[in-house]
């Protein structure tokens, strides 16, 4: 299997998402830069965290017109796993490949420190290996993280399942004064309605290694790498 | 005629005349002036008149600080690089070697909080990663006035700014903020301290250097376009600030951080491609300082036209273009020959490069304007002739007298006779208090490496393919230096030091940055002298030798100078990922053992301060014997396995350290401590005696802990046990016991800054509308 990191002017999570990837998952990771119009036959794409364009008009304007983009929605539509990080997730929203947007936290301040986030779907392809209900701890950076949608939306996100991660207590309770930036009903993480592509605000890159502090966001890893090879075997 | 080698210079229309008072003007003294004279051997222009001006202000020339730099220890088998780079450099091993160097943006701060603070991070990142080294870390450390001062609104204003600039700047870039130091003190008020820190990790063999070798070689300007912002910046920054300092604020540049992101990627292509021979940051003085000093640096001289150097207005003269101190820009000399090699990797990151000059054999400065030559200086002068002083120093008598202030000269509050009252009172000291609020806001675990962020003792960041780790710290207690420089210098680098080995690591460098008041009051050059012969003398004993840093005088508004605050930035190296150590209690019934001899000590403490509001008495006695055998018997301790947590005692004395171990990780925990030594019980809980650390290990450990203490000279006695989550902090003495959940310690202590910040929004918006309404 081959998955590959878009990086985009201004991303600076690219090298730890590359570097999650290899660590985790079992055959090639690659960089893709943005002005190439070729996925070179990856499997997976991760769009990064960052600053594309340094968000100077928007967080992701800019980066969703970046010529790879048009590839990265094929790949998509073709049923292919995307999954945005934080500005990556920013991206997608602007690219309307995911509904909804991120607005500016509550505290109108960068917020960066350890959340607790609660699984709330596990399936293919990025949460069969955790468990429903399974309380993660990953680290936060954004100061536009704040998830908003009509309430229709937010209905049918609820309705088809397609909220993956909530914000949460250490003991798994979804309350208000667990959601760090004043997200919609503490969403932290979403899928498009085919379920391949996933935008999540918290960092699972930069939870792998118990020596950072936690490890929990390996598994999101690993989903990925067994929805591969259960598609591999398939072809 | 000209001299034989100099060009026909003439001045150019439209300048104005070289008058006294323009001389003036740009900050040159009389004899400075007169120096000038005679290395031109004429009237210079005004273009050139700036050129010097630049470069013999004292953020370029150190002309009153060099004599005294001088005497620091720069040398050790593992120095790679010393002062007079970009930044220091030394070797970690591995083939691996860590470039890292601390700056100050203080007057910029002070008048532009946002902008002043994110320029700084830039500058300082700039500096690491022209040495061929990728940014891994930032630090910082900042002195603000009291948040609930009489100018309370204008400190959180100025406080809010700060943290917001540096966050958004090293948050964009992607560099992680590892950890600092913040105080509050009264003395800082309308003159902040921002001194930044950045640390990058490079290959041995892909060091490189600023110097502009190679005859021939086109120099070329990358990055941003020149404007006219921040022109005269370094001029600015070497002058006292005053009510106008405000009017100044179009000298403060711009930040942007997007620029830097590609800049840094660019270059450190650039430096591993081979096509260049050397590189630097347009900083402080701009095209002026970068290239005299990369001519400096090889031996020769440089030939520019400044009508090639983009620009993004019109109708700039040469004198605004080399002074411009327009961000995020840098020089590149590149190899002859390789310049659309160059441009095509800036272009990949969507950089512009124009080739502006060449390098020469003439050692001369020259600025051409459409080939009229506009300003022909002798280079090797320009960089190394400025006059430098060694002034008059003389004590303030009132500060020798505030030494010899006692504690029996205190009379106790009647509220200390609880002294729970009293821990309280310092937990909430926004000195002592948690920094959450701030480095919140700072993007912490970007590029995956920071094993320990800000909050405990020491910041550390692994080494990818190997097994080791870089800790760093920044210290620097003013109010010791204000009242004994000597030995306030001395304590700055131990408690650094100190620091880092408390984290597991072996101190191995220094940078530091000066901050003081006006060097001609002899007062202040006396702090000065005192302070940098206090910091040489324990980076000698220390073995950390200085390999570079900033000076930032001129610290002083109307009420008066700042507290001495010469901050030292530290980097040590942990051998093995096993030895990481942190400031937090680990278990339940580990023993707590005190390294180090309490005191009668009270002299300059947060306690004496925050209780009684003063500040007096001498600076805590240091001996740098029993630090330097505190320091290594510790270190072994902790590579031995022996040590659960180590921290520091520092500012609020035992009793915080205590504390802070207990309640200053995620859970707060209990301590079931007692202290019998004969002490008045201020001084033994509060009072700040140096060379002392709380440790903490295993019950199993103890007697092997206290045995290898015992064997190396250092005192140290079992004080008590680590309690149980949701426990009590129980601190009992022969006098009164400290006794509260710590639950709620630990609520004083996260909460003391945000209660003073978020508590007056309305009163932030208040200063942000009369900031924007006086324009």
């Amino acid at each position: 299997m081959k998955v590959g990191v878009i990086t985009f002017p201004g991303s600076n999570c690219d090298y730890d998402c590359y570097k999650a990837a290899q660590e985790v998952l079992e055959g090639e990771t690659i960089f893709l830069w943005h002005k190439e119009h070729d996925l070179r036959g990856v499997d997976a794409v991760f769009l990064p965290g960052g600053f594309s364009y340094g968000d100077y008009l928007r967080a992701g304007a800019i980066a969703q017109l970046s010529p790879i983009m048009n590839e990265v929605r094929q790949f998509a539509a073709a049923g292919g796993p995307v999954i945005g990080i934080c500005n990556g997730f920013q991206i997608l929203c602007e690219a309307g490949m995911l509904p909804g947007a991120l607005i500016r936290n509550r505290s109108l301040r960068f917020i960066s420190r350890p959340v607790h986030i609660r699984v709330e779907q596990s399936r293919p392809p990025f949460t069969s290996e955790y468990g429903a209900g399974r309380v993660l701890r990953v680290p936060i950076a954004h100061g536009e993280g704040c998830y908003i949608a009509d309430e229709p939306v937010l209905d049918a996100l609820e309705a088809e399942g397609r909220v993956l991660f909530r914000y949460c207590t250490p003991d798994g309770e979804v309350t208000e004064a667990a959601n760090p930036n004043g997200s919609a009903r503490n969403i932290a993480g979403i899928v498009n309605e085919a379920g391949n592509v996933l935008g999540m605000m918290p960092h699972p890159e930069r939870a792998v290694e118990p020596l950072l502090g936690s490890a929990d966001g390996a598994p999101l890893f690993e989903s990925l790498g067994a929805h591969l090879t259960s598609m591999m075997i398939y072809k | 005629m000209p001299a034989a080698g100099q060009l026909l210079v003439q001045p150019r229309p439209g300048d104005p005349e070289v008058t006294a008072t323009l001389v003036e003007d740009h900050g040159l003294s009389e004899v400075e002036y007169a120096k000038i004279l005679e290395i031109m051997g004429r009237v210079p222009t005004f273009t050139e008149l700036g050129i010097f001006s630049a470069m013999w202000s004292e953020h370029c020339g150190y002309k009153n600080s060099k004599p005294l730099l001088r005497t620091l220890p720069t040398r050790a088998p593992w120095v790679l690089q010393g002062p007079g780079e970009n930044a220091g450099v030394i070797d970690v091993g591995d083939g691996l070697a860590v470039a890292f160097k601390i700056e100050s943006h203080n007057h910029p701060s002070a008048v532009e909080p946002y902008q002043g603070a994110a320029t700084g991070v830039g500058g300082i990142l700039r500096d690491v990663f022209t040495m061929g080294a990728r940014p891994i870390a930032v630090l910082n450390s900042l002195r603000f006035g009291e948040l609930d001062g009489a100018d309370g609104a204008r400190v959180r204003y100025l406080f809010a700014g700060v943290v917001k600039g540096i966050g958004d700047y090293g948050n964009c870039v992607g560099i992680p903020t590892v950890g600092g130091e913040v105080y509050f003190d009264a003395a800082y008020e309308g003159n902040p301290l921002v001194n930044a820190m950045a640390i990058g990790l490079l290959k041995k063999e892909e060091l490189i250097t600023a110097a502009a070798s190679g005859v021939g070689n086109p120099i070329m300007a990358v990055g941003s376009k020149t404007g006219r912002d921040g022109i005269h910046g370094a001029t600015f920054a070497s002058a006292e600030l005053t009510a106008e300092s405000e009017a100044k604020r179009p000298m403060v540049q711009v930040g942007d951080p997007f620029t830097e992101k590609l800049l840094l990627e660019a270059s450190l292509e650039l430096i591993r491609s081979g096509h260049i021979v050397g590189i630097q940051d347009m900083g402080a003085a701009g095209l002026v300082s970068s290239s005299t000093e990369m001519a400096a640096r090889g031996g020769t001289g440089v030939d520019i036209e400044i009508t090639l150097v983009p620009v993004r207005e019109r109708g700039m003269t040469p004198y605004e273009i080399l002074l411009s101190e327009t961000q995020e820009r840098m020089l590149v000399v590149a190899k002859e020959g390789r310049e659309e090699d160059v441009r095509d990797i800036l272009g990949r990151w969507d950089l512009d490069a124009e080739t502006i000059g060449y390098v020469t054999d003439t050692g001369r400065y020259v600025v051409r304007e459409n080939g009229a030559v506009v300003a022909d200086i002798p280079g090797e002068p320009l960089v190394d002739e400025c006059p430098t002083y060694t002034r008059e120093g003389r004590e303030n008598p009132e500060i020798t007298k505030l030494r010899e202030w006692t504690p029996s000269a205190l009379a106790p509050r009647h509220e200390e006779r609880d002294p729970t009252w009293t821990l309280r009172r310092l937990l909430d000291s926004p000195s002592i208090a948690s920094k959450r609020w701030v480095y919140e806001q700072y993007d912490t675990t970007v590029r995956t490496n920071t094993v320990v962020g800000p909050g405990s003792d020491a910041a550390v960041v692994r080494l990818r393919g190997t097994r080791k780790a870089i800790a760093a710290s920044v210290d620097a207690n003013g109010r010791y230096v204000y009242l004994n420089p000597f030995a306030g210098g001395a304590i700055a680098v131990a408690e650094s030091a100190r620091n880092l080995v408390c984290s597991g690591a072996r101190p191995l460098a220094v940078t530091d940055n000066l901050n003081f008041g006006n060097p001609l009051k002899p007062e202040v050059y006396h702090q000065l002298s005192e302070a940098v012969r206090g910091i040489g003398e324990a980076c000698r004993r220390l073995e950390t030798p200085v390999t570079g840093g900033n000076v930032s005088l001129y610290n002083e508004n109307p009420r008066g100078a700042i507290y001495p605050t010469p901050t030292i930035g530290m980097v040590g190296l942990i051998d093995d990922l096993e030895h990481i150590t942190t400031a937090a209690f680990k278990e339940d019934g580990d023993a707590i053992v005190l390294l180090g001899a309490n005191s009668a000590e009270l002299g300059g403490s947060e306690y004496l301060k925050a209780i009684h509001g003063l500040v007096a008495g001498d600076a805590p006695a240091l001996d740098l014997d029993a630090e330097s055998a505190l320091q290594g018997a510790l270190l072994e301790a902790i590579r031995a396995g022996l040590v659960q947590s180590a921290h520091d005692c520092a500012e609020g004395g035992l009793a915080v350290a205590l504390a802070e171990s207990a309640i200053g990780a995620d859970e707060a925990r209990g301590v079931e401590a007692s202290l019998d030594d004969e002490l008045p019980l201020n001084a033994l809980l509060f009072g700040e005696a140096q060379s002392r650390v709380v440790v903490s290990c295993r019950p199993g450990d103890l007697t092997t802990l206290l045995e290898r203490m015992r064997a190396a000279g250092v005192p140290a006695a079992e004080i008590g046990r680590v309690g149980e989550r949701g426990g009590r902090v129980s601190i009992a003495t022969r006098e009164g016991t400290v006794d509260a959940p710590a639950a709620e310690l630990a609520a004083i202590y996260f909460g003391a800054i945000p209660r003073r910040m978020d508590g007056t929004p309305e009163a932030v918006d208040a200063m942000l509308r009369s900031e924007i309404d006086r324009r």
